[in-house]
């Protein structure tokens, strides 16, 4: 067959291109331009190499923003996913149940980042709020104000409230497109419910889990808003993430050349990541 | 193995069923042989998955008892029952490998491991897969993977009874002939109960000793496939059984002579029919012969396809098909005969016999 070409079929692509530039890669090559230069203000800028660079890797408040990170990303998936697959299997499969749960379950991922964080500030306050009020009239000593382990609690908690149900609604959709003979062939078998978790519902959901685990790696990897609105970070440095610090650096105390170091060194470490999980998961999934 | 008592069996799918319409399987009573092959023949929606279901006990009967052996089983589960079934569709753990496929039904049973590992390697080379033992069962090809469904149901020496599911849907049309011919192999070799749901007449013929042929909730017929070609019980099942279906047209009757149109045929003898019933003659296009005498008929056109001719014509007004052979000649002024001894004589669309 023969191809026609026509090069001014490129043309098509140039408002996608447009778009595309603006809102990606200008603002992400004005970030690289930051991370190498060094600046004292009048718009006037020196060439540092890869100074910033070193700099940031050489800080422990890097290192320390890293590791709060890699932590609490490990919770959340450690809590979120187990208990996403848990709710979802245990969803009704047909009738009146399902639309109900499935928009209470939606109702969660409607909520803007910033509500969830003050809703959780206030429901948590010792003072006003009803969780700390609760805990406290129980005997619980609860102030996620100045207790780090508090504040972690109140921020892992928050987020399996926002996010679990992202998971469930993946399990879900991934458990409802298994044909009802593969349950009736199970039954004949003579499996038992764990067999049939193991050996039919988990395989099928196993595309699914894999978008939902990257989806909730990323997220809480990139958390933000939630801790700046309920912790600000603390108590100390307590639940400084890198994201909260990146902010700090850059706007809070305006050194532009290492903000904008970080921010590639972040954005390279998340897409190391996101490129390791998918690669191992598809290639099992090959294999097998 | 078991023999299959379907006692008084009724099925409807809604609560509280009003009139007869609304039961999807209307009364079957039936008993199955120990060992036999029976197909399940109808057209869709005729009931024949809910019979199977009712057997494989997915599904309970709203009336009636099954018992296998004698023994009431109508409110055990599928398991207890200790049968297998072949679905539409190949259901396998596509984790596992072929192996452990076919010993996953011994080891939930708590089976000895040397005891399924004797049983296992049995099966794989009864269904032909002893070299994919170690491979895992996703790459296989639809047939491979049917056969590992039906290897799952042989692989327990104590079924009742093996179910299939209208299980050659999605097998290759060269692939269905190899599979049914292995099925029969298996059949004979080893003489399970056999029940095969399906609506293609070549498999259902092919496969079963008897063909159990449903037409709206009911059982019309069971017969031996050169039964329901010669004496269909019902109507459909003479327009269902054969390609093309057999001729049926109406006829008025007066003791052995029957009148189609305006022409007049002796039977030989007088069928027996109650007052004021719908009479109807039936005759299959194989038993009609072209020639120059006989009755005039009309052609409308001729099907040539390949081993033999099929004429389409109009006979007292009706339409009829008639079978030539590929060589047979076809007059220019054609005329009709009917072999007598092949008429079946119809009344209410029930055949009826002869009387006294």
């Amino acid at each position: 067959m023969n191809k026609t070409w026509n090069n001014k079929a490129w043309f098509m692509v140039l408002p996608v291109l447009l778009l595309v530039a603006f809102s990606a890669v200008i603002p992400l090559m004005t970030v690289v331009n930051y991370s190498v230069q060094d600046t004292f203000g009048n718009n006037q800028f020196f060439w540092n190499g890869v100074g910033w660079f070193s700099d940031v890797l050489e800080s422990d408040r890097f290192w320390q923003a890293l590791g709060r990170n890699l932590l609490f990303s490990g919770i959340i998936l450690a809590i979120q996913i187990p208990l996403g697959i848990l709710i979802a299997l245990n969803m009704p499969k047909k009738g009146l149940g399902v639309p109900v749960c499935l928009v209470l379950m939606a109702l969660p991922l409607l909520i803007p980042w910033n509500v969830v964080g003050t809703i959780w500030q206030v429901f948590g306050r010792v003072d006003i709020g009803l969780l700390g009020r609760t805990l406290d009239a129980l005997g619980i000593n609860y102030n996620y104000v100045n207790n780090v382990f508090d504040a972690w609690v109140t921020l892992i908690v928050m987020d399996v409230w926002h996010w679990t149900s992202l998971v469930v609604l993946l399990c879900y959709a991934g458990l409802v497109s298994i044909p009802e003979a593969y349950y009736q062939a199970a039954k004949i078998d003579g499996a038992s419910r764990w067999a049939v978790f193991r050996y039919i519902q988990l395989p099928k959901m196993k595309r699914v889990l894999l978008i939902a685990f990257l989806l909730r790696f990323m997220d809480s990897f990139m958390i933000y808003t939630e801790p700046f609105v309920v912790t600000g970070g603390g108590p100390g440095n307590s639940t400084t993430f890198l994201s909260i610090d990146l902010v700090k650096m850059a706007i809070g105390q305006f050194d532009l050349g290492p903000a904008a170091a970080m921010s590639i060194i972040y954005f390279l470490i998340i897409l190391l990541f996101s490129w390791i999980f998918y690669t191992v998961m598809t290639s099992s999934d090959e294999q097998a | 193995m078991a023999r299959i008592n379907l006692d008084h069996i009724r099925h409807a799918y809604g609560e509280k069923p009003k009139s007869e319409a609304d039961y999807a399987l209307k009364e079957v009573h039936h008993e199955w042989n120990d060992g036999g092959a029976y197909a399940l023949l109808g057209p869709s929606g005729c009931g024949k998955t809910t019979l199977l279901n009712i057997i494989s006990g997915l599904l309970q009967p709203s009336e009636g008892r099954i018992l296998f052996d004698g023994k009431d089983v109508t409110y055990l589960s599928t398991q207890e029952r200790n049968i297998a079934q072949v679905f539409q569709f190949p259901v396998i753990y596509d984790t596992m490998t072929v192996y452990d496929n076919l010993a996953f039904p011994l080891r939930n049973r708590g089976v000895a491991e040397p005891e399924v590992d004797r049983r296992v390697r049995e099966i794989l080379e009864m269904i032909d897969l002893a070299g994919w033992a170690k491979k895992t069962a996703r790459g296989l090809t639809a047939d491979q993977k049917q056969k590992i469904s039906l290897g799952r149901g042989l692989v327990r020496n104590d079924v009742n009874a093996i179910l299939f599911d209208e299980p050659l849907t999605v097998i290759d049309p060269h692939m269905k002939w190899v599979l049914r011919s292995q099925l029969k192999k298996l059949h004979r070799q080893f003489g399970f109960t056999m029940v095969y749901v399906t609506h293609d007449q070549t498999e259902a013929l092919t496969f079963a000793d008897k063909v159990v042929v449903m037409y709206d909730g009911q059982i019309v017929q069971i017969g031996t496939p050169a039964e329901l070609f010669e004496k269909p019980r019902h109507t459909f099942v003479g327009y269902f059984i054969g390609s093309p279906g057999m001729n049926v047209l109406p006829a008025s009757i007066d003791g052995s002579s029957i009148k189609v149109g305006e022409e007049t045929l002796d039977l030989g003898y007088r069928p027996e029919i109650a007052a004021g019933a719908k009479t109807e003659l039936g005759i299959r296009p194989e038993f009609i012969s072209l020639s120059r005498d006989g009755m005039p008929v009309s052609i409308s056109k001729i099907e040539d396809i390949g081993r033999q001719k099929i004429v389409r014509a109009e006979f007292a007004g009706k339409p009829i098909a008639i079978v030539v052979p590929e060589d047979g000649e076809i007059p220019a002024d054609p005329r009709v005969a009917f072999d007598a001894a092949a008429i079946n004589i119809y009344a209410d669309s029930w055949r009826v016999g002869r009387e006294g």
